[in-house]
């Protein structure tokens, strides 16, 4: 099937699309954006974590024709050309990232928090992340990135 | 395989009964994994996300009607008040982000024992209301779920809405998990004050083959609670009910716990929960009086 679905801002197009098949497939394999990470495919550790008409899902449980006419936002689409969002940065300042592959979909789940709640609590903060997992930091450097970027 | 988008509730009926194989597709939090694992390959996929009908939510008569389509996410912040435990239980469900896509129809299409809506619907006394081209009729939760991750509907039916009555007073649910986020139920439980009818509901999760009623314990209550004399709860009471809930279960022993561990964690869940319902409804008596 055919799937059109705005992506970052830009209108795209996918052809001979499974019927079966994710929104984490199709933006991946092929839309050529392989920022969000294939982990888990089950929902568990939130690396594919993207937002879907402004709303933060996993697209891994979500189907590619749910995706049809929506809109659908990236981690390659919180920067600002070659300006990171301060999400980002702040991930990157704190030494928030390790090996990287949780990165794409905390910084989603970060992003989407202080969207919501400009100043959280380090409760706020847990509970937000709670369905992201990383297997390298300890999430200590995670939370000061989220506390850093807060301010 | 095909994928069904209906516009609304009149094509989704007609897509289901042209197509009764065809797998609902609700926020896809349980769908979608079996697919991504190759556990499930239907003929069909019946996307009800663009059906506007599943995606509201109403009150009349003291009744909620909870759309099928709503996510867990809106029900905690648009119905707490209404149904408390109902957004007790949904505020448990996985992370942020399946709470952002997953259903109360989802849960209830699933009809998973370990369900964390169940026991709340049971505990209500919530109704389940399901349509097809043939019309529409209310199943009671009670009769909903009639076996592991088995439910009552036929195979041209959608679930379109669960009614669940006003709370009047407070309502608990409680779950064990083996850990505090993204886990599923070792056990749970929920118990819903109904001063108007001078009774209590209580039900399991996690704990039988279903999720299903603890009628002996209800029973209980109804008798033993000082409705007209407000007044705290001797601890004798809270203990039996405890014993009563327990043995309302016939859990099975796996790799989340024992059987005799689930009896005994229901017993203090059941215990406990009813300390803090019973201890706000004096609160509310006091205040009002
Ligand atoms: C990481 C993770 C954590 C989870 N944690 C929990 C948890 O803590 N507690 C819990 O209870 N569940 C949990 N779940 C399971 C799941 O999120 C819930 O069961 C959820 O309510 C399913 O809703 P959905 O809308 O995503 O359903 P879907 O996946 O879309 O559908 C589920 C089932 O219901 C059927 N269905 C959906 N809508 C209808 C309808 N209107 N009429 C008829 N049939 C329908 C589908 O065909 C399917 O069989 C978790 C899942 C994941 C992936
Ligand atoms: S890949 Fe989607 S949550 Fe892990
Ligand atoms: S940085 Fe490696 S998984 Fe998080």
């Amino acid at each position: 099937m055919r799937v059109n679905v705005t992506v970052n801002g830009e209108a795209r197009q996918a052809d001979d699309v499974w019927e079966g098949e994710s929104l984490l497939y199709l933006l991946r394999e092929r839309l050529g954006l392989p920022g969000s990470k294939n982990a888990c495919e089950q929902g568990e550790c939130g690396s594919c974590t993207v937002y879907l008409d402004g709303t933060p899902v996993c697209a891994c449980l979500v189907a590619a024709g749910q995706a049809e006419g929506r809109e659908v936002r990236t981690v390659e689409g919180l920067a600002d050309g070659d300006r990171l969002d301060p999400v980002q940065q702040s991930f990157v300042d704190a030494g928030a990232v390790q090996c990287g592959f949780c990165t794409p979909g905390l910084v989603v789940a970060a992003h989407d928090l202080l969207n919501r709640v400009p100043n959280p609590s380090d409760e706020e903060i847990r509970e937000a992340l709670a369905g992201n997992l990383c297997r390298c930091t300890g999430y200590e450097k995670i939370l000061d990135a989220v506390r850093a970027a807060a301010k | 395989m095909e994928f069904l988008r209906p516009a609304n509730l009149a094509e989704a009926l007609a897509a289901k009964a042209e197509h009764p194989d065809a797998v609902p597709l609700a926020g896809g939090t349980d769908v979608m994994v079996e697919l991504n694992f190759d556990h499930r390959r239907p003929d069909a996929l019946l996307d009800l996300t663009r059906v506007a009908e599943l995606a509201g939510w109403t009150v009349e008569d003291g009744v909620v009607r909870l759309g099928a389509g709503v996510s867990y996410t809106r029900l905690i912040t648009e119905l707490g008040e209404q149904l408390p435990a109902l957004a007790m239980a949904s505020r448990t469900v996985g992370s942020p982000q399946i709470r952002n896509r997953g259903t109360v129809g989802g849960n209830l299409g699933a009809a998973s024992p370990a369900g964390d809506t169940h026991p709340v619907l049971l505990a209500t006394g919530a109704r389940v209301e399901v349509a097809s081209t043939r019309g529409t009729r209310m199943i009671d939760a009670d009769d909903f779920y009639v076996g592991v991750k088995k439910h009552s509907l036929a195979p041209d039916e959608l679930i379109v809405a669960v009614h669940l009555p006003v709370a009047t007073a407070p309502q608990q649910f409680a779950k064990v998990g083996t850990r505090n986020a993204m886990v599923i139920a070792v056990c749970s439980f929920a118990v819903a004050l109904d001063p108007e009818h001078r009774r209590a509901g209580a039900a399991i999760g996690s704990a039988a083959p279903t999720p299903r009623r603890a009628a002996e314990a209800e029973e209980f209550l109804a008798a033993e609670l000082p409705w007209d004399a407000p007044a705290p709860l001797r601890d004798s009471v809270k203990r039996r009910f405890g014993e009563l809930v327990a043995s309302a279960a016939a859990p099975i022993d796996d790799v989340r716990g024992t059987a005799e561990y689930r009896r005994h964690a229901l017993a203090v869940l059941a215990r406990r929960t009813l300390g803090w319902a019973w201890q706000d409804y004096l609160g509310s008596e006091r205040t009002c009086a």
